[in-house]
């Protein structure tokens, strides 16, 4: 059989022999079984991950009758980044009518909770007149991004800064500190825009700042869950592991720090979520297949824990996805089909 | 980025019954094979039916729940919803604001 055109982690097209393929999908595999203490992808797993990495045509599709739910994070942000000028409204038909989105999400460019405090009667606004429009059901999204809670841009001591010097305790307090503040603001913000009519609020990337990001988002979906029980909450993730940025931190008895997709939605259920996000991320320097399949076997395991519907966050460098600002719709409709079809997850 | 997993992955949103289903997802944490099985059961479809454009396009018009086309004198946006909420006996959070602002009880 001759060369097979596919990736490389950072997008670049490479030729590569079956048998490396073959190789780098069942080492990721075992990779990611190894780090996660997960089951690697069976026999006929593996064939059919092979199957879709050396498919001839560049774009790929699940199988009749495999379609899987879209969500998407940044939703409205995406439109304005290509310099398409246009207000969120339009883009949400734009999502609706044009691309046949399932699911859409309001968000402000500057995507972060905090940010968005002290605009949320702004974004109210936009959000009813979104409301009124559309069909398909509308999320507001921002991220919880705890580092902003850190000065000098937020009320708290830097931890970054304090570790360095041995003051450990102090950073962990501020840390903390910081979660408090955070919560306040996602309650805040979740609030004010479900009770504008949103259907559900998206917690993306949560976990950038570590697990202290973690501990914010949980409390924060805890209160808004007691306050309205019917809201749609996604939580999206933003590493495959839970960073120890704090370390000592635990929610429902289980420490945060270290934990993989698989147990984290075990958390993200325990707090209401409806549907978590699971994220693995993608090494540049190793190949398409290797990244698919490591991001696959991860993505099954969490699928298969869940009670609640998962969806695999596919955006730029996780997922399988490559690492690159302009990705190959070749790698991403892969991608898009291995998720349904051999992780068998709810969605995207 | 996203158009490609839409379109190689996706439900096809109110090209089909993609909004339906994830309604049920978000509102009842339903898995993909439970909300589609209850979509399809509302609609009184088969599962191949609900990402069916042709079909799906029939069925939105004659239930009147929306479709991308423009389609004047059809139900749109919060109108659709309304008819969304009372098919799949579904609690709709905007509907409901809608109904308390507007003062109507239906």
């Amino acid at each position: 059989m001759s060369k097979i055109y596919t990736r490389m982690g950072d997008g670049t097209l490479v030729e590569m022999e079956p048998e490396e393929i073959r190789n780098d999908i069942q080492e990721a595999s075992m990779d990611a079984a190894d780090r996660g203490k997960i089951p690697p992808l069976n026999e006929g797993e593996l064939e059919h991950l092979y199957d879709i990495c050396t498919m001839p045509a560049k774009v790929v599709s699940v199988e009749r009758g495999n379609e899987i739910v879209v969500t998407i994070d940044g939703g409205t942000n995406k439109i304005y980044r290509h310099g398409i000028q246009s207000g969120r409204v339009t883009r949400i038909q734009m999502h609706e009518r044009a691309f046949g989105f399932d699911t859409m999400e309001l968000s402000h460019i500057d995507y972060s909770f905090k940010q968005v405090k002290s605009i949320a009667h702004e974004e109210k606004g936009e959000m009813e007149d979104a409301l009124l429009s559309t069909i398909v059901p509308l999320f507001y999204g921002a991220m919880p991004n705890l580092g902003l809670y850190s000065q000098p841009d937020g009320p708290v001591p830097n931890a970054a800064e304090l570790m360095p010097k041995g003051l450990i305790k102090e950073a962990q307090e501020a840390q903390e500190e910081a979660i408090e503040h955070a919560v306040k603001d996602m309650v805040y913000v979740g609030s004010a825009l479900y009770e504008s009519g949103a259907d559900g609020i998206n917690f993306d990337t949560t976990g950038a700042a570590g697990d202290t990001d973690v501990k914010a988002t949980l409390i924060a979906i805890e209160k808004l869950k007691d306050k309205y029980p019917e809201m749609g909450v996604e939580m999206g993730m933003a590493g495959e592991f839970i960073l120890g940025m704090h370390g000592g931190l635990s929610h429902h008895d289980t420490r945060l720090a270290g934990l993989y997709p698989h147990k984290q939605v075990e958390l993200a259920e325990k707090s209401g979520v409806n549907i978590f996000g699971a994220v693995v991320n993608t090494n540049s320097s190793k190949s398409f297949p290797w990244n698919l399949s490591r991001a696959v076997t991860y993505c099954k395991a969490c699928g298969e824990q869940a009670r609640i519907p998962v969806h695999a966050n596919v955006g730029m460098g996780v997922g399988g996805v490559p690492n690159s600002d302009m990705n190959p719709v070749d790698a991403i409709s892969r991608v898009s089909k291995a998720m349904a079809e051999v992780a068998k997850l709810d969605g995207l | 980025m996203i158009v490609t997993h839409s379109m190689a992955a996706g439900m096809g949103g109110i090209r089909t019954a993609g909004d339906l289903v994830a309604r049920m997802q978000m509102s009842r944490s339903m898995k993909i094979n439970e909300a589609k099985n209850y979509v399809a059961e509302k609609l009184g479809v088969s599962l191949i039916d609900l990402t069916d454009e042709v079909e799906m396009y029939h069925l939105r018009e004659a239930l009147n729940i929306g479709r991308v086309s423009y389609s004047p004198g059809y139900a749109k946006g919060i109108e659709a919803k309304i008819r969304i909420a009372k098919l799949m006996d579904l609690n709709i959070n905007c509907v409901n604001t809608f109904k308390n602002n507007a003062g109507i009880d239906f």
